[in-house]
């Protein structure tokens, strides 16, 4: 069909028809605008906006995209960041994703995203275009992707509608990351019937480049010209960001399964190769990837960010299906696309790389210098905007929000267990528990080998890339959430998050650089919700603060709830650390027969929120206490323990306390030990059962060599750390040997352990 | 010398070395490895090469030359997506037809290994019998495989002890080999069962096959991946001798070392 004939089809409402139609209804209340906000739409333009203008202004005015709820408090992110911790930073909040600098004019770059609502209506292809998301993002920086990670919340195991969701999310997160030649090395997942209709499907990307290759999102240049390259444009994910993701589910309305995006794993990894050819070769200014509001948000942001504005035809885009509308184009969220620009010197050569990766191209315009983004249809102008009223400019709400009144009640509540019977069959029940149990049939189904550089993956503590072969430089990263603990105290829990991903980084010995957030939420029009998460972003705003690391970029993700439920408040942190040689990367088990055994830091009763807690179903009270001076000394204390060899396994204690951590050392390479917690019970005042299964924090276990353990004990004295020898590793009883306890045969617990997900999944 | 991340295979003529050691009496051996759209552990082979001390030539699956290597590896990946079985669009580029039939010539023709989706296609390419189909299970598989040496007479396995065992990691989607009884029969009675699994079939395979070679032994195929076991710290957490290392096991490089000596002679 030509354009002509397309144009004439569609009777297209070209501006100058808005102009002379002022009185036209638009559907701006289905494409999720509010009257308030149309209203502003009018005021800008002066007039009433064109079809195709009013699909921009509602995709890129929307939640997902404007962050106008949120922005009013990611300011503190900002704010609070001092010019210490900005020290390692090379690009920071607000492009695709941040960079840090990791030495020897090497730079990393990470971000961590949600697909939550994608995923709930499409598993399979909404875990997977989540993937392909981010890792666009990573590559749009400049960078070549280097690993990926899935922190995933799921209903509870045992409701029908989990496994519909488990199996599609993994098998969507494998058949894209895997296609991709990512080696997925770490992330969660977590049964909590909260997630029940509101699973979370998390998707973290890192990648690596040289400080001179990063690239950044602008159009600059009056004459360059604008392409858009990579897959063709179709009907899929229109509206995903507007009536998808900014909207909560509602039984009463119809399945929006046409506004989830199909991927197309082999075209990006194609788009991966092809991208970082052209930046090799010089031949792209600036570069966009296309997600979320796709050609609307690319060509706004891009003009936006540049220093003029940018002219289109947008019949020269390559289209899978000729009969979309002009607005359906601006809006489509097809994948595997990427939007640059290109001095009209380098056309020829990037036209050359193209045509060798068979990548499709199509030359859509260039940049001007009106300060106008105008978009042409077969020659007639169909949206005429300052693009900076597009992308930058739109509505910000600082929504009303107040403490919960239930909240004091549930934190009154404290966890008064009944002592279990049997010490041994508690451990056993934890370590089987669907939080608790082993995820390798999750994880199994991930490569986590593929580009040779993966020095740790699960389950060890954090995953470990080497980022240069020749000096071992590498980082380690690591995602941790619990909505348990935010839902008591969403304050704690957003600085308990961070905690726990930065105690992580540091045990397998990485040093802590800079952190990524992911914020998922229920509805911000909810006052109860909103107050959540003001105090989530305060929370999380000061512990970066305190412990000097900054937030780089993040996501926020939304209205996750299904009629007046909300998720609980579930902020996904992820923390990126630097090793100057990932050869000294601590793994999470023991191996050698008579090392000590000592666990870092102090026990207290703590079991408010825990797993055990859980278990027992109960959620009261408040979660475990946090100092995060002495998180910051027991970092201090891996890293340097790594560095000067003085452990050989090391494992941090978090959700399920010490049961889970010498469980999971054991199990890591089916090692035995004997314990005894006598006298950690007498120097904290606690019963062993606590010492078990309290989640106090600023905790690790490590084994330490007999030759060490002088100099290890002396530099905990000299940084005033507490620490005590609880054990010995015991490689001749394949047992968990806790001394007047219990005596648990790592077959035993193994079977327990591995047995949980394959017997509701497999 | 190493090759830096961002190295790409470059549009057709003669191909730099993409890595060689300089120290290695073996570097004189140049080994290719192909690059399709979609081969993932291309620069994993060339890594693999280098390691056991040969010189590495990137290959463009578009080109009509193979540049006068030594021996060929066509890597693991999804080559064209594996969208409509695995390697058969790969049959059909350019270098599959040099590389078929610089194979095809007997004893001493060229040595070529297929690693994963290398080895579906050289059953594609009609090099090896057999075909390859989804895991029994229907998942994408990713664990530490142990595998017995079957044949130690290729040229990709000379340096193993015949029936040693080895542990390798195996990662794919379509690993299920199968073939009829009939040709089954012939590779167990000519010993061109070259790999066979050992401690559980991991896909489904017709009698443990992990990997089978062509009638003169010049053309090896398999499914699980030796080129992630060829650098202690980036490897499986074991070796077959039953040390644990942490990520330490180095059982491939064998299989490496094995076509480079072989072709040193």
């Amino acid at each position: 069909m030509t354009a002509e004939a397309t144009s004439k089809k569609f009777n297209i409402d070209t501006v100058a028809n808005a102009e002379a139609t002022p009185g036209q209804a638009l559907p701006w209340a289905e494409l999720g605008l509010k009257e308030n906000e149309y209203q502003r739409v009018e005021e800008i333009l002066g007039r009433r906006p064109t079809g195709a203008e009013l699909a921009m202004y509602s995709v890129m005015w929307s939640e997902h995209c404007s962050y106008k709820s949120s922005k009013v408090h990611l300011r503190q992110f900002g704010d609070k960041v001092t010019e210490a911790m900005k020290e390692h930073l090379l690009v920071g909040i607000g492009e695709n994703a941040g960079v840090v600098d990791i030495g020897d004019g090497w730079a990393v770059t990470f971000k961590v995203e949600s697909h939550n609502h994608p995923s709930f209506v499409e598993p399979y292809q909404g875990a997977a275009t989540g993937v392909g998301g981010i890792v666009r993002d990573i590559i749009s920086m400049g960078a070549r992707p280097v690993a990926v990670m899935d922190p995933l919340r799921f209903g509870a195991i045992d409701h029908p509608d989990t496994a519909r969701l488990v199996h599609g999310i993994v098998a969507g997160i494998g058949g894209y990351g895997n296609s991709l030649g990512l080696p997925n090395i770490g992330g969660e997942v977590v049964f909590d019937s909260v997630y029940q209709g509101n699973p979370l499907v998390n998707a973290l990307a890192v990648g690596v480049l040289r400080h001179e290759d990063i690239r950044l999102a602008n159009a600059s240049g009056a004459g360059n010209k604008v392409v858009l390259f990579g897959a063709r444009t179709g009907g899929d994910g229109i509206g995903g960001a507007s009536v998808l993701a900014s909207e909560s589910f509602d039984d009463a309305k119809p399945s929006k399964r046409p506004a989830v995006q199909v991927g197309d794993p082999f075209a990006e990894k194609v788009l991966i190769e092809c991208c970082l050819e052209l930046f090799k070769a010089s031949v792209v200014e600036g570069i966009q990837d296309l997600g979320a509001a796709g050609i609307s948000c690319a060509t706004s942001e891009l003009a936006s960010n540049g220093d003029g504005g940018m002219h289109v035809e947008l019949t020269n885009v390559l289209l899978r299906d000729p009969s979309l509308t002009p607005g359906e184009i601006l809006m489509s969220e097809s994948q595997e696309r990427m939007m640059a620009v290109v001095t009209p010197e380098n056309v020829a050569a990037f036209e050359a790389i193209m045509d060798k990766w068979a990548v499709e191209y199509s030359w859509l315009g260039e940049v001007t210098g009106t300060g106008r983004l105008i978009i042409e249809w077969d020659g007639e102008k169909i949206v005429d905007v300052d693009p900076r009223t597009v992308a930058h400019e739109g509505p910000v709400y600082d929504r009303p929000y107040h403490r919960p009144e239930w909240l004091d009640g549930v934190q009154a509540d404290r966890f008064a267990p009944e002592q279990p019977a049997d010490l041994r069959e508690a451990v056993l029940e934890l370590m089987a528990s669907p939080n608790m149990c082993a995820k390798n049939w999750v994880t199994d189904q991930y490569d986590r080998y593929v580009q040779g550089n993966t020095a740790l993956a699960m389950p060890d503590d954090a995953g470990v890339v080497r980022v240069d072969e020749e000096t071992g430089l590498g980082v380690a990263i690591s995602t941790d959430a619990n909505g348990r603990y935010s839902y008591l105290n969403p304050y704690e829990g957003a600085r308990l998050a961070l905690a726990e991903a930065y105690r992580n980084v540091a045990t397998s010995g990485a040093e802590p650089l800079a952190v990524t957030d992911c914020l998922n939420f229920g509805s911000p029009e909810d006052p109860e919700v909103m107050w959540q998460f003001a105090e989530t972003v305060r929370g999380l705003a000061d512990a970066c603060q305190e412990l000097g690391v900054p937030v780089t970029g993040g996501n926020v993700s939304l209205y996750n709830q299904t009629g007046g439920v909300a998720i609980h408040p579930t902020p996904v942190v992820g923390v990126l650390g630097v090793f100057d040689d990932v050869a000294r990367r601590t793994p999470s088990g023991w191996r050698e027969d008579g090392q000590a055994i000592y666990l870092l830091g102090t026990t207290a009763d703590e079991l408010d929120g825990s797993e055990w807690a859980n278990l027992r179903g109960h959620l009261g009270g408040q979660p475990p206490a946090l100092d995060l001076s002495a998180e910051k000394t027991l970092a201090a204390i891996l890293v340097n323990c790594s560095r000067d060899g003085m452990i050989d396994a090391a494992h941090d204690l978090s959700e399920g306390g010490l049961a889970a951590g010498l469980s999971e050392m054991a199990l890591r390479f089916g090692v035995g030990a004997r314990i005894g917690l006598d006298e950690l019970c007498e120097r904290d005042g606690i019963d062993a059962f606590t010492a078990l299964f309290s989640e106090s924090q600023a905790r690790a276990v490590v084994s330490v060599p007999r030759s060490e353990e002088v100099r290890f004990n002396d530099m905990c004295t000299a940084r005033n750390f507490p620490t005590i020898r609880i054990g010995v590793v015991d490689t001749e009883n394949q047992a968990l040997d806790v001394q007047g306890y219990f005596n648990l045969p790592l077959d035993q617990l193994r079977e327990a352990h591995e047995g949980t997900l394959p017997k509701h999944f497999a | 010398m190493t090759i830096s991340n961002n190295e790409t295979p470059l549009i057709g003529g003669p191909q730099p070395v993409a890595s060689n050691n300089e120290d290695s009496p073996l570097n004189g051996v140049k080994v290719g490895v192909v690059t399709f759209p979609g081969s993932l552990d291309d620069r994993d082979a060339v890594r693999a090469v280098r390691l056991a001390g040969g010189s590495a030539v990137h290959l463009w699956h578009g080109d009509h030359s193979l540049q006068d290597v030594d021996a060929v590896i066509i890597p693991g990946g999804f080559s064209y997506g594996d969208y409509l079985r695995a390697g058969a669009i790969s049959r059909f580029a350019p270098l599959m037809e040099q590389i078929t039939a610089a194979a095809s010539g007997g004893a001493d023709a060229l040595p070529v290994l297929g690693i994963c989706n290398g080895f579906q296609v050289l059953t594609e390419a009609h090099l090896l019998p057999g075909s390859m189909i989804k895991n029994n299970d229907l998942h994408f598989i990713c664990r530490d495989q142990r595998l017995r040496v079957e044949n130690a007479d290729t040229f990709w396995t000379s340096e193993y002890a015949q029936g040693e065992e080895l542990v390798i990691p195996l990662k794919n989607q379509d690993g299920q080999f199968v073939a009829d009884n009939y040709t089954l029969d012939e590779l167990e009675g000519e010993g061109r069962v070259v790999f066979r699994y050992v401690d559980g079939n991991p896909n489904g395979s017709r009698r443990d096959i992990a990997g089978i070679s062509n009638a003169a032994g010049n053309v090896v195929g398999l499914m699980p991946h030796p080129e992630h076991a060829v650098e202690a710290g980036f490897g499986p957490d074991s070796s077959a001798r039953g040390e644990v290392e942490v990520r330490g096991g180095t059982d491939g490089l064998g299989i490496f070392t094995s076509v480079l000596k072989k072709l040193v002679g």
